[in-house]
């Protein structure tokens, strides 16, 4: 019983230092640079080489749940490309996530003094979308016969003369789910398009091997990929003040792996001698 | 016939799609796109057949007065009120739906994915042990990348931030392609046994 | 005001998550099963909109209507009822026949993944390793280095996986060393699952504090 007690005290002691190691950093101030990797500066540079005009397809696949790590590199890219004057195409394959992403786009939208229908498109969610991705590579009218409210896509200036994937300047895919997967297979696999990703941390390492294959021209991964993004854009936001919670809790979580090594190698000699 | 049509079904339109890949013909594409335009109607009734599998379950609960009847009437409770809501006063930003949204559905799925940084603290302070050589290998690998991918981390340890790009660049992306070539294998294999009837799923 | 209020409440139910960590409680419990049934009635009528109206509702329409010009929205009848036929799992006497509109959906998803799986997966992911020494795919002498241990990692990697020849003489030296490198890329995801769970914890945090307390004292204050 004392063994439990001991155990339930030692785990909420870790919670509360973790608690604390976010809490804290957020009244202190953000780290002034962050150091770019080439994965997410070519995605940067790939959509700054573009021309005014040129469409930008974002299928924005989270819901709020991955909201913190997601948002903020859907609002960074939003931001290069209206400052760009590039057009943007945007779906969400995720159902929970519709209403999130829809009001991201309009947020950034408004800042920008953005149109619907001739600068921005948002197509909404459909079910199964390794088969949607395939059948928007035939044309976009067959997953989505119309938007997201409804109005039907030959009725929508920016759609005209759009048909598919070979009318998109580039697809970047900001998604929390293993739909990455199935743009790389179904999307890219099929129709050959240049394709970058933007993933959660968690999924970030499984993708390099298709960044050095040239499947993905570009990845951002993770709070970390959205501070770099933010940096590039000129205008550090939330990932990059969320670098020094990072730091904190990573030295923080090093330094508890540590001590639990140095507690086991302690009992270890001391039940064998 | 129970077990056969199905079968037969699956192989009809497994071999089609397959196939299809190297066909370019203009009434091939055709086909090919209205196969996906009718799997997408398809699945809209699956997922609302999921979903009142999801109701037909918390009514039975109900009925039955099992353990914990009183959270099967919550649960009711939220599904209707966001029906009744968008019916009732539509789905844009001020309606009661979103209003539903903003105030329950998005804060509590973020706050229990945040739970899980506890949990992670937790277990590594517990059972991230360096016991053998393979899981040294294994906390080492963690620890240079999570110092080396914070501002913090790549100040403190110089050079952390090279080793840490070279690690993700070089034997994370080979072990990771090694996965993908098995995955890619085993996955093409159990497909051409679902359309082949080998193996089914769905006939069990 | 109403933003502050819906916060409120978002902030409560957000507390009341977090009270797990002490244990399982009513708090959490409720608040688990109301964002189960919000999350389901938010499905619902995100598919009747965006799904069921467009693609099912709409071509019916058009067809009642005589408004149809298209072969493919009298059609529609045929996914419709593939679709409905999935309801008869219900009937214990014809649940049958719910296993003719998921052969359907396994055959076309089935047919589709196996040429794009295999040319994605393993083509698209062999054929730059091997081209890893093409002259002028490399630069300088630590480039020459890092691709011949790619190659060599890699085929460890795979003789790891190999399970028809026993791991024994060289396929045993190669699949230990496979291991290693699988244990790095393990320990890399775990570095990064580290930081992406730690990202969500700030973002909830960073709403308590700036979007939701924050304001809430200043309103409180004046």
């Amino acid at each position: 019983m004392a063994g439990t007690r001991g155990f339930q005290l030692e785990r909420h002691l870790v919670f509360l230092l973790i608690f604390l190691a976010v809490l804290v950093p957020l009244f202190l101030p953000a780290p002034k640079t962050v150091r770019v990797t080439p994965e997410v500066k070519s995605v940067y540079d790939r959509i700054e080489g573009l021309q005014a005009g040129e469409i930008v397809m974002l299928p924005c696949e989270y819901d709020p749940s991955m909201a913190a790590e997601m948002s903020p590199m859907t609002m960074a890219v939003l931001r290069q490309c209206f400052r760009k004057d590039l057009r943007v195409l945007v779906t969400c394959l995720v159902s929970n996530g519709v209403s999130l992403v829809e009001s991201e786009l309009r947020q950034m939208a408004e800042e920008w003094g953005r149109k619907y229908g001739e600068d921005y498109v948002y197509l909404g969610y459909k079910p199964y979308p390794g088969i949607v991705i395939m059948a928007m590579g035939e044309d976009f009218r067959v997953p989505f016969p119309t938007d997201y409210y409804n109005t039907p896509l030959d009725e929508i200036p920016m759609m005209k003369g759009v048909k598919n994937y070979q009318n998109v300047a580039l697809v970047l895919t900001i998604n929390s789910t293993s739909g990455i997967d199935y743009w790389i297979i179904y999307g890219t696999g099929r129709y050959k398009f240049p394709l970058a990703c933007a993933s959660t941390a968690v999924m970030a390492p499984n993708y390099y091997n298709y960044l050095q294959s040239g499947q993905l021209f570009g990845l951002i991964g993770g709070l970390r990929g959205a501070a770099e993004y933010e940096q590039l854009v000129g205008h550090p936001g939330k990932a990059v003040k969320g670098m020094l919670v990072q730091s904190v809790s990573h030295i923080l979580i090093v330094a508890l792996i540590l001590l639990g090594n140095v507690i086991f190698i302690v009992e270890r000699r001391r039940r064998r001698s | 016939m129970q077990r056969e049509l199905p079968r037969l079904i699956t192989l009809v339109t497994g071999m089609f799609m397959a196939i299809q890949y190297f066909i370019p013909h203009k009434h091939s594409e055709q086909f090919y796109q209205t196969s996906l335009d009718w799997l997408i109607i398809v699945g809209i009734f699956s997922i609302v057949l999921g979903i009142a599998s999801l109701v037909n379950l918390h009514v039975n609960k109900i009925q039955r007065r099992d353990a914990g009847t009183k959270y099967s009437y919550i649960l009711l409770a939220g599904l209707l009120y966001m029906i009744l809501s968008a019916i009732l006063t539509g789905t844009d930003q001020q309606s009661f739906f979103m209003k539903g949204y903003i105030a329950v559905l998005n804060p509590i799925t973020s706050t229990m994915f945040a739970l899980l940084a506890f949990y992670i603290a937790s277990a590594a302070f517990r059972a991230f042990r360096a016991r053998s050589l393979i899981a040294t290998i294994l906390l080492v690998s963690a620890v240079v990348v999570m110092l080396g991918r914070v501002p913090a981390g790549e100040d403190l340890i110089p050079g952390i931030a090279k080793v840490s790009d070279w690690l993700l660049n070089v034997p994370n992306m080979a072990a990771k392609r090694a996965i993908s070539i098995g995955l890619g294998l085993g996955g093409s294999a159990t497909a051409l046994k679902v359309v082949l009837g080998i193996e089914a799923p769905h006939l069990r | 005001m109403e933003q502050h209020i819906l916060y409120t409440i978002a902030a409560i139910l957000s507390v009341a998550i977090f009270t797990f960590l002490w244990r399982d409680n009513p708090f959490y419990k409720f608040a688990e099963h109301l964002v189960v049934g919000v999350s389901a009635g938010y499905f619902v009528v995100i598919l009747v909109t965006t799904s069921l109206i467009p693609k099912l509702l709409d071509p019916a329409k058009r067809v009642l209507a005589g408004a149809s010009t298209t072969l493919l929205d009298p059609l529609v009848v045929i996914p419709a009822i593939l679709g409905l036929l999935l309801f008869t799992r219900f009937i214990p006497k014809y649940a049958w026949i719910s296993r003719i509109p998921i052969a359907y959906i396994l055959g076309v998803g089935s047919g589709a993944a196996i040429p794009l799986v295999l040319q994605t997966y393993v083509i698209q992911q062999i054929y730059p390793t091997m081209t890893l020494f093409q002259p002028g795919s490399f630069n300088g002498t630590g480039a020459l280095v890092n691709n011949i241990l790619i190659l060599g990692a890699v085929l460890c990697g795979l003789a790891y996986f190999f399970f028809s020849a026993r791991h024994e003489g060289v396929i045993g030296g190669m699949s230990k060393a496979g291991i290693w490198i699988l244990m790095i890329g393990f320990g890399a995801s775990f570095g990064y699952t580290v930081m992406s769970r730690i990202s969500l914890l700030y973002g909830r945090v960073d709403f308590l504090v700036f979007e939701w307390a924050g304001p809430l004292v200043r309103l409180i204050s004046g």
